[in-house]
C-alpha cells in the first residue's frame, strides 16, 4: 500500500495536520504566529547546514529551529520589543540560509522543494519521520493540556497553581520546532504556519470550548490535506499551496457558517 | 502562626528593585489591605507571596499546605481562544459539576455557565474569578485590585461579596485596592507599600500617618486620602521624603 506515491503523500499530509492543528491552536491564541514565521525561516539555513554537513535534512532543521525557538523564547522575557526581534531573526536566518545554500554544489534547483514543499516526493522513511514526529508532539500536547491551557489564560494563574508558565511556553517552542521539521517535505518553509493557523482559525467560530477547537482543527487540515492533494493529482497544480488554499477555503466556510450560527442564536 | 509571612524580602523585577527589605504577615481570619501609588510594588508582593516571582533575598514562610485562591488583576481572555465559564473553572484541576454549580451560586453567578468567558461584563467576569478562587477552599483569598473597571454600585457589591466570604470560609483576606473609602471602612489592617511598607497597622492610624498622607495626600488635595483628622493637618509633607520612591 505505502509503495503508492499518492497514498505515502495522503499520509504525510494527515500526520502533518494532526500535529499542527493543536499547536496551531495555541498559536493562535497565544499571537505567535510571527513566532511561527521565524522558526520555519530559520529552518531553511538548517536544511543548508544539513546538506554540507551530509545530515538529514530532517535533523539540520531541526537543530537550528530549535535554536532559533529558544533564543526568541528566551529573549522574549527580556523586554525586547518582539516584533521587531523575531523580523530581524527570522529574515536573517532566511537570509543566511539562501546564501548558505548557494555556496552548495548542485542544490540551487532543490532549493524551491525545501520552499514550498515536495510531498510527492515522501519516502518510507520520511512517512516515518513524520508519523514520530506528530504522534510526539500531539502526546506531549495531550499529556501537558491543563498546564498549558492555564498558561495561555494568564502566567499568574498558572504560578498560583504551581504551573511555571516558561516551562509550558518552552514545550509549545520544542513543538513547533518539531512540526516545522516535519512539515518542510509536506508544505515547505513558506507555507508551515498556514498549516499551523488556518485550520485552526477555521475552527474558531465553530467552537465552544479550547478542546473542541483543537479536535475541528486537526479535521479540517486533514480534510485540506486530502483534498489538496486530490486537487492537485487532477489539475497539476503545486501540491502544498494547493492544500493551503483548500485550508483558506475551508477557514471562508467556517467564518461564514459561524455569522450564520451567532445569528440564529 | 500566621497563614504566610515574609522576613526581610527584597525582590527584582526587570533589573531593578522593585520591593526592599519588606515584613509581611496575615492571620487566620484578616482582612488586610495593601495600598500605594502605581509601581509602587503591591502587585509584585502578591507575586511573590503565590511563588510567582523569588525574592532576592529575604525569605517567604508559607504554613504547610496553604490553600490561597488567587483572584489576578486585569485578566485579559482572548476572543481567539473559545471557552465557557464552566470549563474555565476546571483548569487546571477537573472540578464536580456539582462543584462547579455551588461556587457559582455563592458569588451569584450561577446563570453564566455556559456563557462565553470572553462575553462577560466586568462584573461578571470578576465573580467568576473570585468563583475560581472559592474553588481551591482557601484559607487564604489573595486578590489584587478586584474591582478595576467596576462601576461604584458594582465594586460595592463586590466588596460585600468578598466580607461575606470571608466570614463564611473563615477565610483571610489579602487585597490590593485603590479604593481608600472602602479600604478604610472593611479593612482590619493597611499597608502603606512604596517599594518598601511606609507605614502600617490599623486603618485609623495608617490613615492618620504621616508617610500615608505624603503619599496620598499632595497632589491630590485630599481626593483619594481620608481625611479623618484634618482637624490636626499641620503636617508639612516634605518632612517625609523617607516615603518616596528611591
Amino acid at each position: 500500500m505505502l509503495d503508492d506515491f499518492l497514498i505515502r503523500a495522503t499520509l504525510a499530509g494527515i500526520g502533518v495536520a494532526l500535529a499542527a492543528a493543536p499547536l496551531g491552536c495555541f498559536v493562535v491564541w497565544r499571537r505567535m504566529a510571527y513566532f511561527g514565521d521565524a522558526t520555519s525561516h530559520a529552518a531553511i539555513l538548517g536544511i543548508a547546514l544539513s546538506l554540507a554537513l551530509s545530515l538529514s535534512v530532517f535533523t539540520g532543521a531541526l537543530a537550528v529551529a530549535l535554536i532559533m525557538a529558544v533564543t526568541v523564547s528566551v529573549l522574549s522575557g527580556k523586554g525586547y520589543a518582539m516584533d521587531t526581534l523575531l523580523g530581524v531573526m527570522a529574515h536573517s536566518a532566511l537570509a543566511l540560509g539562501l546564501v548558505a545554500v548557494s555556496f552548495l554544489q548542485g542544490v540551487r534547483l532543490d532549493l524551491m522543494a525545501y520552499l514550498f514543499g515536495d510531498i510527492l516526493a515522501v519516502s518510507k522513511s520520511d512517512l516515518a519521520v513524520i508519523w514520530i514526529g506528530a504522534a510526539l508532539v500531539v502526546a506531549l500536547m495531550v499529556a501537558r493540556w491543563s498546564a498549558l491551557l492555564t498558561s495561555t489564560l494568564n502566567a499568574d494563574l498558572a504560578n498560583a497553581s504551581g504551573i511555571d508558565p516558561r516551562r509550558e511556553q518552552m514545550i509549545l517552542t520544542v513543538c513547533l520546532a518539531v512540526v516545522v521539521a516535519v512539515a518542510i517535505k509536506v508544505v515547505g518553509v513558506l507555507l508551515i504556519v498556514a498549516m499551523l493557523i488556518i485550520p485552526a482559525a477555521a475552527a474558531r467560530p465553530l467552537s465552544r470550548t479550547p478542546e473542541s477547537m483543537a479536535v475541528i482543527a486537526a479535521i479540517l487540515g486533514a480534510l485540506a490535506a486530502v483534498l489538496g492533494l486530490r486537487m492537485s493529482y487532477i489539475y497539476d497544480t503545486p501540491t502544498g499551496p494547493s492544500i493551503v488554499c483548500v485550508a483558506a477555503g475551508l477557514f471562508i466556510i467556517g467564518l461564514i457558517s459561524g455569522r450564520f450560527r451567532a445569528s440564529t442564536d | 502562626m500566621s497563614l504566610i509571612e515574609t522576613q526581610n524580602m527584597t525582590v527584582a523585577m526587570g533589573g531593578h528593585i522593585a520591593l526592599r527589605q519588606v515584613d509581611f504577615h496575615i492571620n487566620s481570619g484578616e482582612i488586610v489591605t495593601i495600598v500605594g501609588p502605581n509601581g509602587s510594588g503591591k502587585s509584585t508582593l502578591l507575586k511573590a507571596l503565590i511563588g510567582a516571582v523569588k525574592p532576592q533575598t529575604g525569605k517567604v514562610t508559607r504554613q504547610p499546605k496553604l490553600r490561597i485562591g488567587y483572584v489576578p488583576q486585569k485578566l485579559h481572555i482572548d476572543p481567539t481562544l473559545p471557552i465557557t465559564v464552566q470549563r474555565f473553572l476546571s483548569l487546571p484541576i477537573r472540578r464536580s459539576k456539582q462543584d462547579i454549580d455551588s461556587v457559582l451560586d455563592r458569588v451569584g453567578a450561577n446563570d453564566l455557565h455556559d456563557k462565553q468567558m470572553f462575553a462577560l461584563s466586568g462584573g461578571q467576569f470578576q465573580r467568576v474569578l473570585l468563583a475560581r478562587a472559592l474553588l481551591e477552599k482557601p484559607q487564604l483569598l489573595i486578590l489584587d485590585e478586584p474591582t478595576t473597571g467596576l462601576d461604584q454600585p458594582g465594586s460595592a457589591a463586590l466588596y460585600r461579596l468578598i466580607e461575606e466570604l470571608r466570614t463564611d470560609l473563615g477565610a483571610a483576606v489579602l487585597m490590593v485596592s485603590h479604593e481608600l473609602h472602602v479600604v478604610m471602612s472593611a479593612s482590619d489592617r493597611v499597608i502603606c507599600l512604596n517599594g518598601h511598607v511606609c507605614c502600617h497597622g490599623a486603618p485609623d492610624i495608617v490613615a492618620s500617618a504621616p508617610e500615608y498622607r505624603a503619599l496620598f495626600g499632595t497632589g491630590t488635595h485630599g481626593a483619594l486620602a481620608l481625611y479623618r483628622h484634618d482637624h490636626d493637618h499641620s503636617h508639612d509633607h516634605d518632612d517625609h521624603e523617607g516615603c518616596t520612591h528611591a
